[in-house]
């Protein structure tokens, strides 16, 4: 069927910020159904918050809407753009859950917009449980028993009737949010409680456990013909009862024959023509592993994360197709993009193994618990492919960036064997690793399968490598084990390891052994047609498919996984280079290893080399491809980290050099450039040991900050303020030694700025300047940070423009410099210098419209900021006001403390933009999730050292109307100041206490700053999480809490009397 | 694990390891299968009669080899190659590994070349002779025995039933001639209730008759359609006697019979993910194909047959009907068994003619009659 001529004006929700279960693979199907509807010549109107997206981009929509996603901010769009259809289906939850409230408020009908793809009875009935159930019922598709509740003593009695283990699933919500697997009535309630709160329906599925069963995915697509293909099917390594976004992932099935894999395609196909989806479609199924029941789990009506894996998995592009389909283009019809000869109607056939594994935060969240269950945890993921399972799951674990490269980790050495087995029962983030020091301890395979249900032929292959390693271990620089061993993926650095010496010995002798690898090319149909994709894999095999070219090239190194510290922002900046690249004429490669990117979509790049980011693997590409230099700028630490072994093989680094880069991340060397320059920093410290931190902290004077050298995110980084607490840091927090010193700072208070510049060494232009909401001591990606600086005097960003100036050249820096300063008591401190691509980029990047990666690139290739038209000093500032706020995953993650401080901890950010900044700092408060609400309560329990400071907000709040809650300290402190304050019981109480006040949702604010720290055990963790796990803003920070304050006073018209009048007796 | 090596008829060599049965002399030859599931079925589809096959996904045995999922009881093929032959299979049905399977049945396999290599290879030079060798010992000599060893041209007349035998139902009387049948064409029809009764390759059309069939359904088998001559024949004297159903070689045969004429693909059409367009409705359908031959567009013009199927890809003619008479056939394999079900449909299209046809009674039969006649 041709497409449709009746419509003409597109609009497309994106997905908005990246949080746990949603994430940068919106931003690469948001950005693909663009491109794809702008190709078929329509006028696409985007909307979405999330200004470090490309598709947020001017060149990818024709008109871009960086605005909250909310059905009122929409309904404006709508309004204003009138378009004539909206495509929801590719902006995750959020996309469907805006198309279907826009219905329900009529906004759709009355601007006569149609929703284009699914319809909305469609997603009804996939999402809502009781409509999919009553569907499975009527199509006599089995599913687990199972009942709605929207009470927990309902729940309870349910449970009491089908047994434990229960499995319980919050309505609507996003990665399984509240929902988890309950062993006992104690946990069921606790459970469904949470998640009848956090369901925007206020129901909960109580089912059947089916644990153990094998998790088998379909990625289905279906036309407006319905005509109804499987891109790809997909077999999770952890039985059912692990989030699919939390399970180890490999494509195609391995263990299931053609009759079950044809049965669940049936359903699957049933399923997406039953539900008539027009676009792509997920679903999920549980197979018994010794018959051919099955269940079927969930069907997602839209493209996902499994859908962009399938994409990346296969070379197939679903979200484009998907595009198309909605314009009513049907699969027969169109191209296969891939081989460019064959059509779209076609189940791609793989000739090599995807493994998929999840990137979890709990590096950064030591006190999170790590058990996985049905609530997604992961903030990203990686995937790697070979031609067999060993070699795509070893590759896979070294793009990980975990601190090892192999199925070794080392502190698992020491566990207890009792131990060993009890975390294997029940599944966490490092259950791939255990499950391979219990095969070195040579566990028996039932066992192991008895404690963890994973099927045997994973199992074998685990066992497999283990006993491949002992047998290497004791044949060192044996040719033929190596062989066998690189064939299925062990690395350079685990040959080292087992033969005790150094990676780079193993690398030369390898090559000079002529063992290399070859590159395979992915291409949909497994050799069978003709491609020309340009997209390789390498494998230990016998004929390579890429050949250098010889044009001029550059590699850029990607940014591996997702994680908190390093998002999408770095994805953003890497496609940016490349295209750059491509547009100043130089064939542009690509290395990387997360598929739910932007930059690893295979027509970004001239050459996509989908690989492990280590220097082994990096270094295959380039001795094959032989380009004029590397790229590291853009992939954050992980190209950064690469930089040193780089240089060492005699790697051209283009733009700033390694020098560069150690004087910056070299506290001595950094020091030193400072004193030179004469550039004030806060007093600071290096110690290597406990006793010596002491001594130095009382040098320094309290409040101090201190961290480990060497991390991106300000992991493990802390505030103290007194002699305790350091201790306590200095024996919990790191392991210090010699060779991993702690760093001892000054922590000033004062206002944090942080300047994006470009520098080509001569000239150095800055974008912009932001300023930090919060003080100092906040980590600035979790800061809220407004653009252009509200309340800085003139005089001082000049000096904060002349420093970064000032370093740049001292460092010769060529491309991008991101410096943070404090402003303190009249003085600008350097904070932090990053010679290379930040977080703010791509926000700087699109409120200032200077594109920031690319003009870097192009001053890598040689040009100069002179040729390009730019002079020295800040760039003139915009008249618009723009704010980047944080936005956090903490529902997802249970017992993290959600104060803010030094260590990052947001997943995403949203952008707000306005004429003022109570407009702008509303739009983004909105925009990141949290309410501003004109009226109600709030709930004050903050330290002694804020105590002064609160009273200030107390007052406004109360001008407002707002009533007051306040624990004891606190109270007493507003009570002196004549203000009316209801006075709440410590935790300790039974009654009345300040958790009551929270559960009962009394209060729409929570502000505490009680008791920061680590320990979970706190009342002032207690009441953070409560607040969480209710839905309620809980804010940490003082200046967070004034910016809201603010915009709502804007909001709002206080009632004050009139002042007495001095009246005359007569 | 010894060495084995495939070495083809232009001198290529792949270095790998044996699995499987010994080796023995005979030149098959070599092409592709793109199915990422279905070794099994693909192992004892009578098709790949003297065919050596290339599976394209490098994993061929996780789930082992069960006692349901067969073809036929004996595996035609003459080698097996894939990239790793898995020792360790899981899945609740496996009986044994897949290398336990082709000891059993003497068929060689050959494990560990890059498989993907020679699948390009076939792709760019088309199929090709080759034959499996335990040494490298006077190479040119064995070089010049593929070359020269002719392919067979009775590869039927080794997979077809030797003797008729009964599948008793008590529903529509179906005659299936056994060109190399597949065990799923025979379960779709039984599991519509059908009386069947498989016949040899060499049936002649008045033995099929006097069977009293409603229907005829003629299986897929191995090789060139041309070298079928009894196939072609018999076609040729059932025409508008009753209904005819033919898939893959089947199918051929019905063209042939009817004036079309057959041509060599150059690397065929093996897997289970080629799409196929039913041109009176529209739809699209994913179909499972095994086939080396095909119905040529052009000839089909002069005919009464007209083209009901069509490959998406490459436009290939994948399925036709006789405009007056209730004869049809497709290229593809409906019952699938390795692949996709989409097609099944076709097996109630089958049953539906049958029916239709007894109840038009005399009439129309003797009008076919005469027409043909004519």
């Amino acid at each position: 069927m041709p497409k449709r001529t009746d419509i003409r004006r597109i609009l497309v929700i994106g997905s908005g910020p990246i949080i746990i279960g949603q994430a940068a693979e919106f931003d690469y199907s948001g950005t693909q159904a663009c491109q794809a509807l702008k190709e078929e010549g329509y006028e696409v109107i985007l909307a979405n918050s999330n200004p470090a997206t490309i598709m947020t981009d001017d060149a990818i929509a024709d008109v871009v809407y960086m605005e909250p996603l909310t059905p009122e901010f929409l309904s404006k769009i709508i309004r204003k753009e009138r378009p004539d259809a909206l495509l929801a289906t590719l902006g995750g939850q959020t996309g469907l859950n805006l198309a279907t409230e826009l219905d329900q408020r009529g906004v759709l009908q009355q601007y006569n917009v149609e929703l284009l793809g699914t319809n909305l009875e469609a997603i009804e009935k996939a999402e809502d449980r009781e409509l999919f159930r009553q569907l499975m019922i009527d199509l006599n598709e089995p599913i687990p028993e199972s009942k709605i509740v929207s009470t927990v003593d309902d729940a309870v009695q349910f449970a009491n009737e089908i047994g434990y283990p229960i499995i319980v699933r919050p309505a609507y919500t996003l990665g399984g949010t509240g929902g988890g697997m309950c062993d006992d009535e104690q946990s069921l309630k606790e459970t469904v409680q949470n998640g009848l709160a956090v369901s925007p329906a206020n129901q909960c599925l109580i089912e059947r456990n089916i644990a153990g069963f094998k998790e088998v995915e379909y990625e289905v697509m279906r036309d407006s013909n319905d005509n109804a293909i499987v891109v790809c099917n997909m077999e999770n390594f952890d039985p059912v009862g692990v989030h699919t976004g939390d399970s180890i992932v490999v494509a195609p099935s391995q263990t299931l024959s053609d009759r079950e894999y044809q049965m669940l395609r049936d359903v699957s196909l049933k399923l997406i023509r039953e539900l008539n989806i027009e676009g792509g479609c997920n679903v999920q199924l549980a197979l018994d592993p010794n018959s051919f029941q099955y269940y079927v789990i969930e069907v997602n009506p839209r493209v996902s994360r499994s859908s962009a894996l399938a994409s990346k998995a296969t070379g197939y592009p679903i979200a484009k197709l998907a595009a198309k389909i909605s314009v009513g283009l049907t699969l027969d019809e169109m191209k296969n993009p891939v081989t460019g000869r064959t059509y779209a109607h076609f189940e791609p056939s793989l000739d090599y193994v995807v493994t998929k594994i999840p990137r979890w935060p709990f590096d950064k969240f030591q006190a999170a618990n790590r058990t996985l269950g049905t609530q997604m945890k992961a903030t990203g993921e990686v995937m790697a492919i070979g031609r067999n399972f060993e070699e795509s799951l070893q590759k896979a674990v070294r793009s990980l960036e975990i601190g090892t490269h192999e199925l070794y980790i080392p502190k698992l050495r020491q566990l207890a064997n009792t131990e060993l087995l009890k975390r294997l029962q029940k599944a966490d983030d490092e259950r791939l690793f255990l499950i391979a020091e219990a095969f070195r301890r040579e566990f028996k395979l039932e066992e192991i399968f008895n404690l963890t249900q994973i099927d045997y032929w994973f199992l074998h292959k685990l066992e497999d490598l283990i006993k491949l390693e002992q047998q290497l271990k004791t044949q060192p620089w044996n040719y033929d084990l190596t062989v066998i061993a690189k064939r299925l993926g062990f690395s350079d650095q685990t040959l080292a390891r087992l033969w005790d010496t150094e990676e780079k010995f193993i690398y030369d002798w390898r090559l000079e052994e002529h063992i290399n690898p070859v590159y395979k090319m992915v291409d949909t149909c497994a050799a069978e047609f003709e491609s020309e994709t340009p997209y390789f894999y390498s494998t230990y095999e016998q004929e390579t498919e890429s050949f250098a070219s010889n044009r001029k090239k550059v590699v850029v190194l990607g940014s591996g996984p997702i994680r908190i510290g390093q998002g999408i922002e770095f994805d953003y900046a890497t496609v940016h280079s490349v295209l750059a690249l491509k547009e100043a004429g130089y064939e542009a490669i690509i290395i990387n290893n997360n598929p739910e990117t932007v930059s690893t979509d295979f027509h970004i790049s001239d050459k996509l080399y989908f690989e492990p980011l280590t220097i082994e693997d990096v270094m295959h590409v380039i001795n094959l491809e032989q380009p004029e230099g590397v790229i590291v700028q853009f992939g954050g630490q992980t190209a950064i980290s690469l930089v040193d072994d780089l240089v060492d093989r005699g790697v051209e680094i283009l733009g700033t050099s390694k020098t560069a880069i150690d004087s910056a991340e070299d506290r001595d060397q950094f020091e030193q450039m400072l004193e030179k320059l004469n550039i004030a920093r806060p007093k600071a410290k290096i110690a290597t040991s406990k006793e010596e931190a002491i001594g130095l902290a009382r040098e320094v004077g309290y409040p101090i900050l201190v961290r480990p050298s060497y991390v991106l995110g300000g992991r493990a980084m802390e505030i103290v303020y007194e002699e305790r607490d350091l201790n306590r840091y200095m024996e919990e927090a790191v392991n210090v030694h010699p060779n991993r010193p702690v760093l001892i700072d000054r922590y000033l208070v004062g206002q944090e700025l942080e300047v994006d510049a470009i520098s080509d060494g001569e000239t150095v232009v800055i974008p912009g300047m932001m300023e930090h909401i919060e003080r100092a001591g906040v980590h600035s990606g979790d800061s809220i940070a407004v653009y252009p600086t509200q309340s800085i005097p003139e005089s001082v960003k000049q000096t904060c423009a002349q420093i970064t100036t000032e370093i740049a050249k001292e460092l010769d820096v060529k491309g991008l410099i991101n410096i943070q300063f404090v402003y303190h008591e009249g003085e600008v401190y350097v904070l932090e210098v990053n010679p290379r691509s930040s977080r703010t980029v791509p926000f700087l990047s699109k409120v200032t419209g200077v594109t920031m990666a690319n003009l870097a690139t192009q001053i890598m290739l040689g040009r100069t900021l002179a040729d390009l038209g730019y002079r020295s000093g800040l760039v003139e500032e915009d008249s618009t006001i723009s704010v980047k706020v944080p936005v956090f995953s903490f529902e997802k993650l249970r017992s993290v403390d959600i104060t803010l401080g030094p260590e990052m901890k947001s997943t995403g950010e949203v952008i707000g933009r306005d004429n003022t900044l109570e407009k702008a700092l509303y739009k983004g408060i909105i925009a990141s999730g949290l309410k501003v609400p004109t009226e109600g309560a709030v709930l004050l329990t903050v330290a002694d050292q804020d105590k002064q400071e609160m009273i200030n907000l107390a007052k406004r709040f109360h001008a407002l109307g707002f009533q007051l809650y306040a624990t004891t300290g606190s109270a007493n402190v507003i009570k002196q100041q004549g203000l009316p304050v209801e006075e709440v019981n410590k935790i300790a109480d039974h009654e009345r206490n300040i958790l009551n006040v929270i559960e009962e949702g009394r209060v729409q604010f929570v502000i505490n700053t009680l008791s920061r720290g680590k320990q979970t055990h706190t009342d002032g963790f207690k009441i953070r999480r409560e607040a969480v796990e209710h839905g309620i803003a809980c804010l940490t920070s003082l200046d967070t809490a004034e910016a809201i304050l603010t915009v709502i006073e804007s909001m709002s018209f206080s009632a004050s009397p009139m002042p007495k009048q001095e009246v005359v007796t007569v | 694990m010894s060495k084995r090596y495939l070495l083809l008829e232009d001198g290529t060599i792949y270095e790998g390891r044996a699995f499987g049965a010994e080796i023995n002399d005979y030149v098959g030859e070599v092409v592709f299968q793109t199915g990422m599931t279905g070794y099994q079925e693909t192992l004892s589809d009578p098709s790949y009669c003297g065919q050596m096959v290339v599976m394209t996904y490098p994993l061929i045995g996780n789930y082992g080899i069960n006692r349901d999922d067969f073809e036929t009881v004996r595996p035609a093929l003459k080698a097996l190659i894939v990239k790793e032959a898995e020792n360790y299979p899981s899945n609740f049905r496996s009986e044994m590994s897949i290398s336990q399977f082709l000891s059993q049945k003497g068929v060689p396999g050959i494990e560990g070349i890059d498989t993907r290599s020679l699948v390009k290879k076939i792709r760019r030079s088309g199929t090709m002779k080759g034959i499996l060798i335990d040494d490298l010992a006077n190479l040119d000599q064995v070089i010049d025995y593929v070359k020269q060893t002719a392919l067979p041209k009775d590869q039927v007349s080794q997979v077809s039933a030797a003797k008729p035998y009964v599948v008793p139902g008590r529903g529509l009387r179906v005659v299936l001639v056994d060109y190399g049948m597949k065990h799923g064409i025979l379960r779709e029809l039984t599991e519509r209730g059908c009386h069947i009764t498989v016949v040899p390759y060499d049936t002649t059309a008045d033995e099929v008759m006097q069977l009293q069939p409603d229907g005829i359904m003629l299986s897929n088998g191995p090789g060139d359609p041309k070298d079928v001559l009894q196939g072609i024949d018999l076609v040729e004297d059932l025409l508008g006697k009753v209904p005819i159903f033919g898939i893959c070689l089947g199918h051929q045969l019905i063209s042939l019979a009817c004036g079309a004429n057959t041509e060599r693909l150059k690397f065929g059409h093996r897997g289970a993910n080629h799409p196929v367009k039913v041109i009176e409705t529209g739809e699209a359908w994913m179909t499972s194909q095994n086939h080396g031959y095909t119905v040529s567009t052009e000839s089909i013009e002069h005919t009464k047959l007209k083209v009901t199927h069509q490959a998406i890809n490459d436009g290939s003619v994948e399925g036709v009907e006789h405009e007056s008479l209730p004869i049809f056939s497709v290229q593809f394999h409906p019952e699938s068994s390795p692949g996709p079900s989409d097609a099944n449909v076709l097996f109630d299209h089958f049953l539906n003619m049958m029916k239709e046809n007894k109840l038009g009674g005399v009439t129309s039969c003797q009008k076919e009659q005469i027409f043909v006649g004519s």
